[in-house]
């Protein structure tokens, strides 16, 4: 396969390059046989770093570039014997984590539009009771493994069992949540069996024509969406991370069928020796509805009292910005963006935060975001949904004010 | 102790801009740079070579470009460079990307520990330092903040979504570093002038015994069947906020009228 650019049409116009989100095309001065030469001709050339994505043949005018495809591969496995719709249901010392109910309610689609079962994929150990939850939320069956070793979570011991139960069951599709455990062991499971693994997808659907799962995610940093497939191996494999798609209200009278297997694991090459517990009293970023978060505008640590009382009211979390962190006025459990964490709550509020590229691009797919900034052209208005620009010392305890007189 | 550092040049998207007429991304004067992750990763490597003693080998893979790269980490204290550098790579998925990396690190002198950055910036899959710790058959423990080494036993701080764990696996081991660990040096001015002599270790797929049909699109299980910008938000509204409490009113009402909160 490989991606053709015929000299003699390329006007050297550069269309393709903005097409490019690869940054592999670039236009160089060539002779007429192809050698760099400073004057004959300005043509574009492709380096190595192209993925042969095809994004660029639709943008040419002169039908100079041409996508070589090979005949596909033939499939690895026969596709026809994969049946079900897995979700890992992940639970954190027995509690069962909220993207693992929102994976269900999107795996309960995609299940009914495959005609096929809704399976949780359920690890750990005493956790036998709470797969009834599972069931509340959309599951069809749980696959149940209860081993003191699963207690806590090995990266050894999972990959083993998971890889197993996928190869003895063969699911079509496997979703799991983009958590540092998710993203610790889903990506083994991947290679083990053997199959594609989409990571942080924003969008599930299945194709109508083929059946195939079509897999959306962001790729620079959201800037570039890329729709991605695994057409011939087995499961169709897909993390996705808190708050992308929506938990459905519990049915408790639902139930369904648990099935048990049995595992002869040992305990894997790492051991956890301790856990701790940093955020105990504050909801997480990760998962909250509602973020308030603060940057170096905030003019100092004392301010993000400002934030948490404003969060109290909301039933927010607090987040802040990198330039806040590296400040040292707050940990960086509480940073969004790119060297933090990814959020998209139903509501952003961003006090004094300038919006800088490496931030924007962990929060701009906020349902609503809110922006409070002195500085009326400060970048984080472009994205905001509701500006206001303003001192945030005083606007902050009038909201926290208004808030409770309800 | 052989320690081999994996790190990707990406494109650095401090500078990315879009181009608000064609909404595609503006390419002109971004600058390839080391993913800022495997900056981190470079760091506890050499951090470890400066205290307990090890040589560290640094591995990219990438077109002839990563060279920079590659020199880069050279000047700040890379004992060894290798460039996984070969046309049938191109257009690997992570699990090409994985096997191509751990088949560079098996074609190396015996290793003791390998680094990653946690993800790359442009990919942001995470993906890939798992992934070779699969294809090496060693145990991986990822967002690694923290780490000790003692008798072949490295301990590790693993950061997790509201705290960490202390961790112990027996090397060798693939550990995925957090941006807290370190903060990465600066190149030495000898570092320097070492690295812009040096050469640079080729590994093309033949040398580091790769199998043609696991690595670039034919190893690759995904593809790739459409690129599209997302639909651009409309700006919103601005308000004046010179009235505080005005501005704090009318912003709940709008909150509540939205049934946001």
């Amino acid at each position: 396969m490989s991606l053709e650019i015929i000299q003699d049409k390329c006007t050297g116009c550069g269309l393709c390059l903005k097409a490019c989100p690869f940054g592999s095309l670039s236009l160089e001065m060539r002779d007429k046989v192809g050698a760099p030469h400073p004057k004959f001709k300005r043509i574009v050339m492709v380096d190595v770093s192209c993925n042969l994505c095809g994004a660029c043949v639709p943008t040419c005018k002169f039908e100079a570039m041409k996508l070589h495809r090979p005949d596909e591969p033939q499939p690895s496995v026969n596709l026809a014997d994969f049946k079900g719709i897995w979700v890992y249901a992940e639970q954190r010392e027995g509690v069962i984590q909220d993207v693992s109910f929102e994976l269900l309610s999107k795996g309960r689609e995609l299940a009914d539009a495959r005609q096929t079962d809704l399976v949780a994929v359920f690890l750990g150990h005493n956790i036998r009771e709470k797969a009834e939850e599972l069931f509340h939320h959309g599951a069809d069956k749980v696959l149940l493994v209860d081993h003191p070793v699963l207690g806590v979570f090995d990266s050894d011991a999972y990959t083993d069992i998971f890889a197993e139960l996928v190869k003895k069951h063969k699911p079509e599709v496997v979703l799991a949540g983009g958590t540092s455990v998710g993203r610790t062991f889903i990506p083994r499971v991947a290679i083990r069996v053997k199959t594609g693994l989409t990571a942080d997808c924003t969008g599930l659907d299945i194709d109508e024509k083929d059946k195939l799962l079509l897999q959306t995610r962001p790729a620079f940093g959201g800037n570039i969406m890329a729709t991605i497939i695994c057409p011939n191996h087995r499961p169709q494999m897909a993390t996705v991370r808190h708050k992308v798609f929506k938990k459905q209200k519990p049915d408790t009278a639902r139930k369904g069928q648990i099935i048990e297997e049995a595992a002869d694991l040992k305990a894997g090459r790492s051991k956890v020796v301790d856990v701790i517990h940093e955020m105990t009293n504050e909801i997480n970023v990760a998962e909250a509805d509602i973020i308030v978060s603060g940057g170096r505008g905030l003019g100092g640590p004392e301010k993000f009292q400002l934030l948490f009382d404003l969060a109290h009211e909301l039933g927010a979390a607090v987040g802040a910005s990198r330039g806040a962190v590296d400040a040292g006025w707050i940990s960086s459990f509480h940073q969004v963006g790119q060297t933090g964490k990814t959020v998209c709550p139903k509501l952003y509020i961003a006090c004094g935060i300038s919006g800088a590229i490496q931030h924007l691009v962990g929060m701009s797919s906020s349902d609503m975001i809110v922006a409070i900034n002195k500085d009326p052209a400060a970048p984080i208005f472009d994205v905001a949904d509701y500006g206001i620009v303003g001192d945030l010392n005083e606007i902050l305890p009038m909201l926290t004010k208004v808030l409770k007189e309800g | 102790m052989h320690i081999v550092v994996c790190v990707k040049q990406v494109p650095g998207t401090t500078k990315v801009q879009i181009n608000p007429e064609t909404n595609t991304l503006i390419r002109d004067g971004v600058e390839a740079i080391i993913n800022p992750f495997d900056e981190n990763a470079l760091e506890a490597a050499l951090v470890l070579k400066d205290t307990i003693g090890a040589k560290v080998t640094v591995i990219c893979m990438g077109p002839p470009q990563a060279e920079s790269a590659l020199r880069e980490t050279m000047a700040r204290g890379a004992d060894d460079v290798v460039l996984l550098c070969d046309r049938a790579f191109a257009g690997s998925d992570t699990w090409a990307t994985s096997y191509a990396l751990a088949q560079g690190v098996r074609a190396l002198d015996k290793v003791d520990l390998v680094f990653c950055g946690k993800q790359a910036i442009d990919g942001d899959t995470a993906q890939v330092g798992p992934g070779v710790a699969e294809f090496l058959g060693w145990p991986v423990i990822t967002y690694a903040r923290k780490i000790e080494i003692k008798d072949q036993v490295v301990r590790v701080e693993r950061v997790f979504e509201d705290g960490y764990e202390v961790i112990e696996a027996h090397l060798p081991a693939v550990l995925t570093t957090v941006k807290e660990m370190n903060v990465p040096r600066m190149a030495s001015l000898k570092g320097r002038m070492r690295a812009k002599k040096a050469a640079i270790k080729l590994l093309d797929a033949a040398a580091a015994k790769a199998d043609v049909n696991e690595i670039g699109l034919k190893g690759s299980p995904t593809r790739v069947v459409k690129i599209f910008t997302p639909p651009r938000k409309t700006s919103g509204v601005k308000v004046d906020g010179s009235e505080p409490l005005v501005a704090a009113r009318e912003l709940v009402a709008h909150l509540r009228n939205q049934k946001v909160i």
